[in-house]
Parts: structure tokens; sequence; C-alpha cells
């Protein structure tokens, strides 16, 4: 148990999924302008990581190992997020009406948010058992709504602000991400 | 023909030259940087995917259905970078070491993606070759520009190829560890898109 919580408190502050591993920036920069969008996004990665990381673990346990075919992984890893998110935006529609108004526009772009694949990728590279396996993909995705979220703030402020011209919009976003990835520095050696 | 292939070419390494114009793709940009050596590597992997995916979608550009063309054009971009993955396992293991997880996920770079849906889908194969090799000279070009700006500050050297320095600062030249870890790619890339903006706007 108590190895678990380890491994999740060092998948949300120390490895941070965006700021320490580099991993779904192109949603963190594009989705990042509104708190309400944010939250949104954050929300619909949380849902998809676990449920893609579980479904490739076992994809990767019991099919590619199974027939030895390891080679194809980053092919099926693909084909089962694309067609999982696929699933879920169908399901919500039909079901949960309401969740659906809510992450609606951002299902589709998980697709490519390759924090999705990289913690799936991750998952399989530290041999992670299956247990394991479902902590860090939850724990990466807190970490990814949490980098997200607070950026977002920052970032609202920062659109009252007078920015030079030449460092307006991407750029200023940039450096700040870099000044938060600073102090999500100061967890290293926490654990 | 000539005019337009040309145009096609060089727009990716000015006008439209990736990740400075069009913000895309900016995970592998920001965590192979460390290096200049480790910059080239992933940009010619990424070059390579861009071309022949291209090329190969904009073959099929008539064949496929366009309501299923984003899942076609992810399994043959995962296809050919499978091919880079096994290759460079092959040929260059310690590059492939270094670059860990990023060469699988060359398949959800939007870059190659964005340059599948938005060109060689509705392009002829000639022109969306040209188009992938502009776009993927230009991203190995700003990785490599990266990649100098934070070894030289970070270590103190460049190095293009093979793991031997071909530029050192002096003895007294203390690293700027800053530079090597997370918070320098982003401020080091914030940095030259400014550095960017001031040269482009006239």
């Amino acid at each position: 148990m108590g190895d678990l919580f380890v491994l999740a408190i060092s998948c949300i502050f120390i490895n941070n999924i965006l700021l320490a591993q580099f991993l779904g920036n192109c949603p963190f920069l594009g989705t990042s302008k509104k708190m309400e969008t944010a939250v949104g996004m954050a929300m619909a990665v949380v849902f998809v990581l676990v449920m893609a990381g579980i479904i490739t673990w076992i994809v990767d346990a019991y099919l590619l190992k199974g027939l030895n075919v390891e080679y194809l992984r980053t092919v099926s890893f693909i084909l089962v997020i694309a067609s999982l998110v696929q699933f879920v935006e169908m399901f919500l529609k039909k079901s949960i009406p309401a969740l659906y108004a809510g992450l609606g526009i951002f299902l589709p772009l998980i697709t490519t948010n390759c924090a999705v694949m990289g913690v799936c990728l991750i998952n399989i590279k530290e041999e992670y058992t299956f247990l394991e396996t479902v902590v860090s993909s939850f724990a990466y995705a807190v970490g990814f709504g949490l980098a997200l979220i607070l950026f977002a703030g920052v970032r609202e402020r920062i659109s009252l602000a007078r920015v030079p011209k030449p460092l307006q919009d991407t750029s200023i976003g940039l450096v700040t991400a870099g000044i938060i990835a600073l102090t999500f520095m100061s967890f290293k050696g926490m654990v | 023909m000539a005019q337009s292939l040309a145009k096609e070419f060089t727009k990716g390494l000015w006008a439209e030259i990736p990740p400075f114009r069009l913000v895309l793709g900016l995970c592998p940009v920001l965590a192979v940087t460390k290096s200049v050596e480790n910059g080239i590597g992933m940009g010619v992997a990424t070059t390579f995917v861009l071309v022949f995916s291209n090329l190969l979608i904009s073959l099929l550009r008539n064949v496929i259905p366009s309501k299923v063309r984003i899942a076609c054009f992810i399994v043959i971009i995962a296809t050919f970078v499978t091919i880079v993955e096994l290759v460079m396992q092959a040929y260059t293991y310690e590059l492939f070491l270094k670059l860990g997880i990023f060469i699988p996920l060359i398949v959800v770079n939007c870059i190659v993606l964005g340059r599948a849906e938005a060109f060689a889908s509705k392009n002829s194969p000639v022109l969306s070759v040209a188009d992938g090799l502009g776009i993927g000279i230009g991203f190995t070009l700003s990785l490599a520009a990266l990649g100098a700006v934070r070894e030289l500050l970070g270590n103190g050297t460049i190095t293009i190829w093979g793991g031997t320095p071909v530029f050192e600062m002096g003895a007294n030249f203390l690293p700027f560890q800053f530079m090597i870890e997370a918070p320098g790619a982003f401020v080091g890339l914030g940095l030259m898109l400014c550095l960017m903006n001031l040269i482009g706007k006239k």
C-alpha cells in the first residue's frame, strides 16, 4: 500500500507528465487560455487516461506478449486509444448527456494527446504490475490536470497584463510554463 | 510545376517552420533537445515519417473514404513509425535509447497528422513529398537550434554526431544547469519564439 502511495506522489509531482516528462504539451498550451476549457480538458484526460492505461496493459500482457508480436505495440496502442475515445464519446452521448456536454469537444482532441499514449508506453517500459498501472495512470492524469489548471489560472492573469509585442501569446506562455516547471523541480528528492 | 514545387519545399524552412510558426508537435521539441545530436536524430526520424506518410496518403487520397480518414492516416503513420523504430534499434542503438519513448510517440506528433490532413490529402504525390521534406527539414533545423542553445549554455559543449563534442567552452565556463533541466526547455523555446517574432515582423 505504501509503495503505491509513493508511486502516486512521484507520478503527480516529481515526474509530472507535463512539466518533467514533456508529454501532452499541445493541449497544455492550446486549452489553457480559459479556466473553463482547462477544467474540461483535465477531466476528459483523467477519464480517458485511466481507461486507456488499463486496456493497453491488458492488450500488451495477453495479446502482444502472448503472440510474441511486441513490435506491433505502437500500431495497436494507437488503435486502442483511438477506438476507445470514439467509444467513450458515443457512450457518453447516449447515457450521460450532461457529462458529454461538458467534455464533448475535448474528447476527440485526446486521440492525438501524447500524454495518453506516453503514459501507456511508460507503464509498459517500467514493467508495472496491473495495480501499479491503475495507480500510475490515475496519478499521471491528476498531475496533468493539476499543472493545466494552475497554468490556466496564471494565464488568465497574464491576459490582463501588458506584454511586449514579440513576447505575446505562446511565447510568454512558454516562459511562464518554464517558471511553473521550476517550482515543480523543488519536489525532487521528496520521495 | 517546378516553381510550385520549390514553393512548397521552401515554405517549411521559414514561412511555416514548425514548431515556431506552426505551434504543433511541441513535446519532442522540449524533451529531446538536451543536445544537438538528439535534436538532429529526432528531426531525421520525423522527416522520414513525414515524407513517406505524405506520399502514401497522397497516393491513396481518392481511395480513403472521408469519414474514416483520420483513422486511416493514423494507421499509415504508425506503420512508418514502427519502421523507423526498428531501423534505429538496429543501427543507432545509443540514440534509440536516448530518445526513448519519443520515437513511438511520433505517431501522435500533431505535425505529421496535421500535414496529412491539411496537405497530403488534397495534393498530388510529388507536391506532398516536397511539403513533407520541407517541413521535416525545418523541424530538424529548429530542434538542432534549440538543442545548440541548451547544450552550449547547460553543458558547455556542442555535439553534432557520434558523442564527441566538436566545440567546447574554456575551463572557466560554469555550466548553466537550468538550461538542461525541464524549465530551460520551456524558457529557451519561449525566448526563441520571441526572437522569431522580432525578426519576422516588419
